[in-house]
Protein backbone atom coordinates (compact mmCIF):
# COMPACT_ATOMS: atom_id res chain seq x y z
CA UNK A 1 0.00 0.00 0.00
CA UNK A 2 0.93 3.71 0.08
CA UNK A 3 3.59 4.64 2.41
CA UNK A 4 6.47 6.28 3.16
CA UNK A 5 9.89 5.66 5.19
CA UNK A 6 10.13 6.62 8.58
CA UNK A 7 12.85 6.47 11.46
CA UNK A 8 12.63 6.35 15.07
CA UNK A 9 12.84 8.85 17.09
CA UNK A 10 11.77 7.17 20.50
CA UNK A 11 8.91 7.03 22.80
CA UNK A 12 6.80 9.71 25.16
CA UNK A 13 3.63 9.81 26.45
CA UNK A 14 0.98 12.77 25.95
CA UNK A 15 -2.28 13.29 27.25
CA UNK A 16 -5.64 13.31 25.40
CA UNK A 17 -8.49 15.63 24.97
CA UNK A 18 -10.34 13.24 28.11
CA UNK A 19 -7.04 13.13 30.34
CA UNK A 20 -6.06 10.34 29.50
CA UNK A 21 -2.47 9.46 29.10
CA UNK A 22 -1.43 7.82 25.97
CA UNK A 23 1.71 5.93 25.52
CA UNK A 24 3.39 7.12 21.73
CA UNK A 25 5.89 6.16 19.53
CA UNK A 26 7.63 9.81 17.82
CA UNK A 27 8.67 8.88 14.32
CA UNK A 28 10.21 11.18 11.72
CA UNK A 29 8.28 10.18 8.68
CA UNK A 30 9.80 11.64 5.30
CA UNK A 31 10.42 13.42 3.54
CA UNK A 32 10.91 10.74 0.93
CA UNK A 33 12.28 11.84 -2.79
CA UNK A 34 10.87 9.16 -5.75
CA UNK A 35 14.12 8.30 -6.94
CA UNK A 36 12.24 5.65 -9.42
CA UNK A 37 8.79 5.12 -11.13
CA UNK A 38 8.17 1.82 -12.23
CA UNK A 39 5.65 1.33 -15.01
CA UNK A 40 3.51 -2.01 -16.03
CA UNK A 41 5.26 -1.80 -19.39
CA UNK A 42 8.77 -1.27 -19.15
CA UNK A 43 9.09 -3.18 -15.54
CA UNK A 44 5.51 -5.52 -15.56
CA UNK A 45 4.18 -3.97 -12.66
CA UNK A 46 3.64 -0.13 -11.22
CA UNK A 47 5.47 1.17 -8.18
CA UNK A 48 7.51 4.38 -6.76
CA UNK A 49 11.03 3.89 -5.49
CA UNK A 50 11.12 6.18 -2.34
CA UNK A 51 14.37 7.35 -0.96
CA UNK A 52 15.06 8.89 2.65
CA UNK A 53 17.51 10.23 4.96
CA UNK A 54 20.77 12.09 3.61
CA UNK A 55 24.33 10.64 3.07
CA UNK A 56 27.63 11.84 2.25
CA UNK A 57 28.54 11.67 -1.38
CA UNK A 58 31.92 9.66 -0.66
CA UNK A 59 30.03 7.16 1.42
CA UNK A 60 27.53 6.61 -1.24
CA UNK A 61 29.09 3.81 -4.01
CA UNK A 62 28.99 5.21 -7.40
CA UNK A 63 26.92 3.39 -9.35
CA UNK A 64 24.23 4.27 -6.92
CA UNK A 65 25.38 7.95 -7.53
CA UNK A 66 24.10 7.94 -10.63
CA UNK A 67 21.31 6.67 -9.88
CA UNK A 68 20.12 9.56 -7.27
CA UNK A 69 21.47 12.10 -9.93
CA UNK A 70 18.90 10.74 -12.47
CA UNK A 71 16.02 12.14 -9.63
CA UNK A 72 18.11 15.34 -8.89
CA UNK A 73 18.75 14.20 -5.23
CA UNK A 74 21.31 14.51 -2.65
CA UNK A 75 22.28 10.71 -2.35
CA UNK A 76 20.16 8.69 0.36
CA UNK A 77 20.44 6.07 2.88
CA UNK A 78 16.94 3.76 2.74
CA UNK A 79 15.05 3.15 -0.17
CA UNK A 80 11.84 0.97 -0.30
CA UNK A 81 9.58 0.17 -3.23
CA UNK A 82 6.01 1.06 -2.11
CA UNK A 83 2.74 1.48 -5.08
CA UNK A 84 -1.31 2.15 -4.74
CA UNK A 85 -0.56 6.22 -4.83
CA UNK A 86 -3.95 7.73 -4.85
CA UNK A 87 -2.55 10.50 -7.39
CA UNK A 88 0.54 10.40 -9.83
CA UNK A 89 4.17 11.15 -8.59
CA UNK A 90 6.81 12.69 -10.71
CA UNK A 91 10.87 10.96 -10.93
CA UNK A 92 12.24 13.91 -8.22
CA UNK A 93 8.96 14.27 -6.59
CA UNK A 94 8.75 14.65 -2.89
CA UNK A 95 6.08 12.36 -0.85
CA UNK A 96 5.87 14.26 2.95
CA UNK A 97 3.91 13.23 6.12
CA UNK A 98 0.67 15.29 5.00
CA UNK A 99 0.19 11.95 3.20
CA UNK A 100 -1.44 10.87 6.00
CA UNK A 101 -3.94 13.63 6.96
CA UNK A 102 -6.80 11.75 5.85
CA UNK A 103 -5.98 8.46 7.72
CA UNK A 104 -6.29 7.47 11.66
CA UNK A 105 -5.06 4.14 11.50
CA UNK A 106 -1.58 3.07 9.86
CA UNK A 107 0.49 -0.06 9.43
CA UNK A 108 4.31 0.50 10.44
CA UNK A 109 6.94 -2.45 9.44
CA UNK A 110 10.52 -2.62 10.94
CA UNK A 111 13.23 -5.01 12.18
CA UNK A 112 12.66 -6.17 15.83
CA UNK A 113 16.12 -5.55 18.16
CA UNK A 114 18.13 -8.48 18.36
CA UNK A 115 18.31 -10.45 21.35
CA UNK A 116 21.23 -13.01 20.41
CA UNK A 117 21.42 -16.61 21.25
CA UNK A 118 18.30 -17.14 23.67
CA UNK A 119 16.40 -19.81 24.66
CA UNK A 120 12.86 -21.57 24.22
CA UNK A 121 11.55 -19.61 26.87
CA UNK A 122 12.14 -16.30 25.53
CA UNK A 123 12.61 -17.43 22.10
CA UNK A 124 9.38 -19.30 21.88
CA UNK A 125 7.39 -18.87 24.61
CA UNK A 126 7.43 -22.62 25.89
CA UNK A 127 6.43 -22.39 29.75
CA UNK A 128 9.60 -24.81 30.73
CA UNK A 129 9.45 -28.42 31.77
CA UNK A 130 8.31 -27.63 35.24
CA UNK A 131 8.62 -26.93 38.91
CA UNK A 132 11.70 -26.41 41.59
CA UNK A 133 10.67 -29.48 43.49
CA UNK A 134 10.56 -33.10 42.27
CA UNK A 135 13.96 -33.70 40.62
CA UNK A 136 13.50 -30.91 38.22
CA UNK A 137 14.88 -28.16 39.81
CA UNK A 138 17.47 -28.20 36.51
CA UNK A 139 14.39 -28.13 33.95
CA UNK A 140 12.80 -24.52 34.67
CA UNK A 141 13.26 -23.34 31.80
CA UNK A 142 14.20 -26.94 29.68
CA UNK A 143 12.14 -27.28 25.81
CA UNK A 144 11.41 -30.64 26.96
CA UNK A 145 10.80 -33.75 24.82
CA UNK A 146 11.82 -33.18 21.02
CA UNK A 147 10.42 -36.03 19.44
CA UNK A 148 9.48 -39.81 19.68
CA UNK A 149 11.81 -43.03 20.32
CA UNK A 150 12.65 -45.48 17.13
CA UNK A 151 9.78 -44.40 15.26
CA UNK A 152 10.41 -41.57 13.73
CA UNK A 153 14.15 -41.92 15.25
CA UNK A 154 14.87 -38.78 13.80
CA UNK A 155 13.47 -35.19 15.06
CA UNK A 156 11.56 -33.75 12.63
CA UNK A 157 12.45 -30.25 10.87
CA UNK A 158 11.39 -27.04 12.25
CA UNK A 159 11.31 -28.30 15.99
CA UNK A 160 11.30 -25.19 17.80
CA UNK A 161 14.61 -25.08 19.52
CA UNK A 162 16.91 -22.25 21.51
CA UNK A 163 18.51 -19.71 18.87
CA UNK A 164 19.40 -16.49 17.73
CA UNK A 165 16.15 -14.30 18.78
CA UNK A 166 15.03 -10.87 17.58
CA UNK A 167 16.11 -9.03 14.61
CA UNK A 168 13.37 -10.01 12.54
CA UNK A 169 11.07 -7.86 10.14
CA UNK A 170 7.94 -7.71 11.78
CA UNK A 171 5.20 -5.38 10.68
CA UNK A 172 1.84 -3.97 13.14
CA UNK A 173 -0.95 -3.29 12.18
CA UNK A 174 -3.79 -0.98 13.20
CA UNK A 175 -1.62 2.10 15.07
CA UNK A 176 -3.69 4.90 15.75
CA UNK A 177 -2.55 8.50 14.51
CA UNK A 178 -2.60 10.62 17.15
CA UNK A 179 -0.52 13.83 15.50
CA UNK A 180 0.75 14.38 12.54
CA UNK A 181 3.30 17.72 12.70
CA UNK A 182 4.46 18.23 8.68
CA UNK A 183 6.54 21.01 9.84
CA UNK A 184 8.72 19.11 11.55
CA UNK A 185 8.30 16.24 9.24
CA UNK A 186 6.97 14.33 12.38
CA UNK A 187 4.70 11.22 13.36
CA UNK A 188 2.97 10.95 16.80
CA UNK A 189 1.23 6.83 16.81
CA UNK A 190 -0.14 5.17 20.00
CA UNK A 191 1.86 2.17 20.94
CA UNK A 192 5.36 1.01 19.92
CA UNK A 193 6.71 0.06 16.79
CA UNK A 194 9.49 -2.33 16.07
CA UNK A 195 13.59 -1.67 16.27
CA UNK A 196 15.52 0.66 18.36
CA UNK A 197 15.93 4.08 18.09
CA UNK A 198 17.15 5.05 14.93
CA UNK A 199 16.19 1.78 13.18
CA UNK A 200 13.96 2.76 9.92
CA UNK A 201 10.45 2.16 9.22
CA UNK A 202 7.75 1.62 6.75
CA UNK A 203 4.71 3.26 7.78
CA UNK A 204 1.87 2.39 5.51
CA UNK A 205 -1.70 3.17 4.58
CA UNK B 1 16.89 14.37 20.88
CA UNK B 2 15.70 17.36 19.07
CA UNK B 3 13.01 15.88 17.26
CA UNK B 4 11.62 14.90 21.34
CA UNK B 5 11.86 18.01 22.07
CA UNK B 6 9.21 19.37 19.39
CA UNK B 7 6.86 17.02 20.42
CA UNK B 8 7.09 18.21 24.31
CA UNK B 9 6.64 21.93 22.93
CA UNK B 10 3.94 20.67 21.41
CA UNK B 11 1.96 18.50 24.31
CA UNK B 12 3.32 20.11 26.93
CA UNK B 13 1.05 21.90 29.88
CA UNK B 14 0.73 25.73 30.31
CA UNK B 15 0.21 25.62 34.12
CA UNK B 16 2.70 27.13 36.14
CA UNK B 17 3.82 24.76 38.76
CA UNK B 18 6.71 26.01 41.42
CA UNK B 19 9.88 24.62 41.72
CA UNK B 20 10.07 21.89 44.32
CA UNK B 21 11.94 18.69 44.57
CA UNK B 22 12.02 15.41 47.04
CA UNK B 23 11.48 16.49 50.81
CA UNK B 24 9.12 19.32 50.44
CA UNK B 25 5.57 19.63 51.93
CA UNK B 26 3.06 20.03 48.91
CA UNK B 27 -0.77 20.71 48.61
CA UNK B 28 -1.71 18.93 44.94
CA UNK B 29 -5.24 20.21 43.82
CA UNK B 30 -6.26 17.73 41.35
CA UNK B 31 -9.31 17.57 39.45
CA UNK B 32 -12.28 14.87 39.82
CA UNK B 33 -14.74 14.13 37.54
CA UNK B 34 -17.88 12.43 39.16
CA UNK B 35 -20.70 11.84 36.53
CA UNK B 36 -20.45 15.79 34.56
CA UNK B 37 -19.58 17.45 38.19
CA UNK B 38 -15.67 18.30 38.23
CA UNK B 39 -14.30 19.11 41.98
CA UNK B 40 -11.63 20.15 43.15
CA UNK B 41 -9.45 17.22 45.79
CA UNK B 42 -6.29 18.20 47.66
CA UNK B 43 -3.54 15.95 48.43
CA UNK B 44 -1.22 17.48 50.91
CA UNK B 45 1.92 15.24 51.61
CA UNK B 46 5.39 15.15 51.34
CA UNK B 47 7.06 15.02 48.35
CA UNK B 48 9.37 11.81 48.22
CA UNK B 49 10.89 11.42 44.74
CA UNK B 50 10.45 13.12 41.32
CA UNK B 51 11.16 10.26 38.58
CA UNK B 52 11.15 10.40 34.76
CA UNK B 53 11.96 13.31 32.19
CA UNK B 54 9.71 15.47 29.45
CA UNK B 55 6.08 15.01 29.43
CA UNK B 56 6.15 11.71 30.78
CA UNK B 57 7.82 12.63 34.28
CA UNK B 58 6.14 12.25 37.39
CA UNK B 59 6.47 13.00 41.32
CA UNK B 60 5.21 10.95 44.28
CA UNK B 61 3.62 12.67 47.34
CA UNK B 62 3.30 10.63 50.57
CA UNK B 63 1.26 11.51 53.37
CA UNK B 64 -0.24 9.67 56.82
CA UNK B 65 -4.14 8.92 56.47
CA UNK B 66 -4.55 8.36 60.54
CA UNK B 67 -1.63 6.25 60.70
CA UNK B 68 -1.78 4.22 57.43
CA UNK B 69 0.84 5.95 54.56
CA UNK B 70 -0.79 6.80 51.56
CA UNK B 71 1.31 7.71 48.46
CA UNK B 72 0.12 8.72 45.49
CA UNK B 73 1.44 9.47 42.12
CA UNK B 74 1.03 12.54 39.49
CA UNK B 75 2.19 13.38 36.18
CA UNK B 76 3.56 16.85 35.66
CA UNK B 77 1.73 17.25 33.05
CA UNK B 78 -1.41 16.22 33.67
CA UNK B 79 -4.09 18.00 32.44
CA UNK B 80 -5.80 17.28 35.88
CA UNK B 81 -3.66 19.19 38.11
CA UNK B 82 -5.30 22.33 38.93
CA UNK B 83 -2.44 23.60 40.80
CA UNK B 84 0.70 23.04 43.56
CA UNK B 85 1.05 25.01 46.11
CA UNK B 86 4.76 24.43 48.19
CA UNK B 87 3.48 24.40 51.76
CA UNK B 88 7.32 23.87 53.50
CA UNK B 89 10.44 23.46 51.79
CA UNK B 90 12.51 20.57 53.04
CA UNK B 91 16.13 19.83 53.65
CA UNK B 92 16.96 16.35 52.59
CA UNK B 93 20.17 14.68 51.34
CA UNK B 94 19.14 12.25 49.19
CA UNK B 95 16.69 12.94 46.09
CA UNK B 96 14.67 10.28 46.54
CA UNK B 97 13.97 9.86 50.25
CA UNK B 98 12.26 6.33 50.28
CA UNK B 99 13.32 5.86 54.05
CA UNK B 100 10.62 7.90 55.22
CA UNK B 101 8.52 4.90 55.02
CA UNK B 102 10.11 3.14 57.76
CA UNK B 103 10.05 6.27 59.80
CA UNK B 104 6.69 7.24 62.26
CA UNK B 105 6.19 10.53 64.30
CA UNK B 106 8.44 13.15 64.57
CA UNK B 107 11.00 11.63 62.65
CA UNK B 108 9.21 11.38 59.52
CA UNK B 109 9.54 15.13 59.19
CA UNK B 110 11.61 16.28 56.83
CA UNK B 111 13.42 18.79 58.12
CA UNK B 112 12.51 22.57 57.58
CA UNK B 113 15.36 24.35 55.02
CA UNK B 114 16.05 28.15 55.73
CA UNK B 115 16.79 29.46 52.54
CA UNK B 116 16.65 27.97 48.91
CA UNK B 117 16.07 29.65 45.55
Amino acid sequence: MAGIIGKKIGMTSVFGADGKNIPCTVIEAGPCVVTQVKTEEKDGYSALQLAFDDRQEKRTPKPLLGHFKKAKTAPKVQMVEFSGYDQEYQLGDTITVELFNDDTWVDVAGITKGKGFQGVVKRHGFGGVGGQTHGQADQERAPGSVGGSSDPSRVFKGMRMAGRAGGNRVKVINLQIIKIMPDKNLLLLKGSVPGHKGSYLTIEK
Amino acid sequence: MDLMKEVEKEFGTDHQMPRFRAGDTITVHYKIKEGNKERIQNFQGVVIQRKGEGLSETFTVRKMSGSVGVERIFPVHSPNIAGVDVNKRGKVRKSKIFYLRGLTGKKAKAKIKERRV
